[in-house]
């Protein structure tokens, strides 16, 4: 393999393919099927408040792997190999980011549209929440990485991350969730939400590699 | 070689500046040692001190007893003499934290992470307060303890962002770690600040008709304005002694932990007596 950032991408998605990936998925599901237990099943209510739910239980559930994300490579000293590969580390940490969010938050984006059927959500509105998803987990996944390198090494650090991590992501949450709204336009919010996946996608791996770098002194 | 000279001559430029900032700066760097900081702290604790209680003191006689009650809100406008320096302390302490936080991860200033671990409880002791009075307001105001209002909900993230950084402070053992940790949470969150502040805005229009409540309006009268300044003076020099008393205190702290180390390390000069 010639180009370090792909191969650390292949790598990731080879190591989440033999354990556990899909256990995000059920998760957002058992987020999904507890709702009716607490709000009531009544349809009109729920398909009213589907965009919100599926959001919020994609929001959670793209926490769920951050604990392993850089942990286990820097119990097995990966990390340190990572550090020494000939490309620049902020571009290695880019391609960790991008194959967690294959194999965690991609997952979620294509189970949303099943998900939002069963809660009587529109097929209108359940394509803006699949696109919306699309477009906003990837600022999700950076933000969950800077706090997964905050907590590296840390023996609380699985509860750690979300609490660091959950306000920061309020943004994407409003502009997310009204990028579903079924009666008003919405290019408004998705250009917000766009903007705010660039923005998050630049100072994610550098903020990231910045953390890791000076902790490795 | 003209490369070279032209480098040289860079670098030389570059030296000079330095040398000169260094002398705008003595003061501030002479004060980089713990120790003179320590002394210098001592020698002005009492004056600020003194300089808050009176400030205070006036700006609550002006705004309890002076100040008239307003003509709309009744006397209830006078949580205003404590909510407004409280919300103004509580960003003041979040730029505080940024500015040590450069000071940090850039100059690596020995005595910037201990302002910013210092500043990190008052921010937020300071932000509770700002929620807390909002909330007692919010009472009489909207008749309810609680509203989704745009200001008051910024204020609740920040004050869970202050949360988070001192459960992460916390969690690190090493204070050098836990110094670059905190540094860099802190400079994410001052870059993200802005963006909640202006999608939680959004949310709010959106979802709510115009505020309630518009403080301030086009011109405030003195009457109401003097008590407030006053006061807003005397919080800040609160706020700035408790942050110096503070300093000193962790910065005895530090050492009292560097001394333990080393007498742990150290090895026994004479072996215990045998029994």
């Amino acid at each position: 393999m010639t180009c370090p950032p792909a191969a650390l991408f292949l790598r990731d998605l080879a190591l989440a393919r033999s354990g556990g990936a899909g256990l995000g998925v059920v998760f957002f599901l058992l987020v999904v099927t507890l709702t009716p237990f607490a709000v009531g099943p009544d349809l009109a209510l729920l398909g009213r408040i589907g965009p919100a739910i599926l959001w919020l239980g994609a929001l959670l559930a793209t926490l769920l792997g951050l604990d392993r994300l850089l942990q286990a490579d820097h119990e097995d000293g990966g990390l340190d190999l990572i550090f020494l590969a000939p490309a620049p580390f902020e571009l290695m940490i880019g391609a960790k980011i991008l194959a967690h969010w294959t194999t965690t938050c991609l997952p979620l984006v294509i189970a949303a549209p099943l998900f939002g059927m069963m809660l009587d959500v529109g097929p209108e509105t359940t394509l803006r929440v699949a696109l919306a998803l699309l477009v906003g987990t990837p600022a999700l996944a950076c933000l969950g990485t800077v706090g997964a390198a905050l907590t590296v090494g840390l023996r609380r650090g699985g509860l750690l991350a979300p609490v660091l991590i959950l306000p920061l992501s309020v943004p994407v949450l409003i502009f997310g969730v009204a990028a579903c709204d079924p009666g008003r336009d919405v290019t408004g919010p998705m250009s917000a939400l766009v903007g705010l996946a660039l923005v998050y996608g630049v100072l994610g791996p550098i903020a990231a590699g910045a953390t890791l770098r000076l902790l490795r002194e | 070689m003209i490369l070279l000279g032209r480098f040289a001559a860079v670098r030389d430029d570059g030296f000079c500046v330095k040398t000169d900032l260094m002398g705008i700066l003595s003061p501030v760097a002479a004060l980089a040692n713990p120790a003179r900081f320590s002394a210098f702290a001592v020698r002005i604790l009492p004056w600020l001190a003194g300089a808050t209680a009176l400030a205070i003191g006036y700006g609550l006689y002006l705004g309890l007893a002076v100040a008239p009650a307003d003509y709309q809100q009744g006397e209830t406008v006078r949580i205003m003499f404590l909510h407004v320096p409280a919300a103004w302390l509580a960003m003041m302490g979040y730029s505080i934290m940024a500015v040590a936080s450069l000071g940090v991860l850039i100059w690596r200033h020995p005595l910037a992470d201990v302002a910013a671990k210092v500043a990190t409880p008052l921010g937020a002791a300071f932000t509770f307060l700002a929620l807390a009075t909002g909330s007692l307001w919010g009472k009489p105001m909207w008749g309810t303890y609680w509203v989704w209002d745009a200001r008051l909900t910024s204020f609740l993230i920040l004050f869970l962002m202050y949360l988070g950084l001192m459960a992460l402070r916390s969690a690190i053992d090493e204070p050098s770690r836990a110094a670059k940790a905190c540094a860099i949470l802190t400079l994410v969150g001052s870059i993200n600040i802005p963006i909640i502040k202006f999608s939680v805005d959004w949310w709010n229009t959106l979802h709510q008709p115009a505020s309630v409540m518009k403080m301030g309006g086009p011109a405030m009268d003195p009457s109401i304005l003097t008590p407030l300044l006053v006061n807003a003076i005397g919080f800040t020099l609160l706020f700035v002694t408790l942050h110096l008393a503070g300093m000193r205190t962790e910065l005895a702290r530090r050492r009292l932990r560097t001394m333990r180390l080393t007498a742990a390390r150290a090895p026994r000069l004479a072996p215990e007596p045998a029994e």
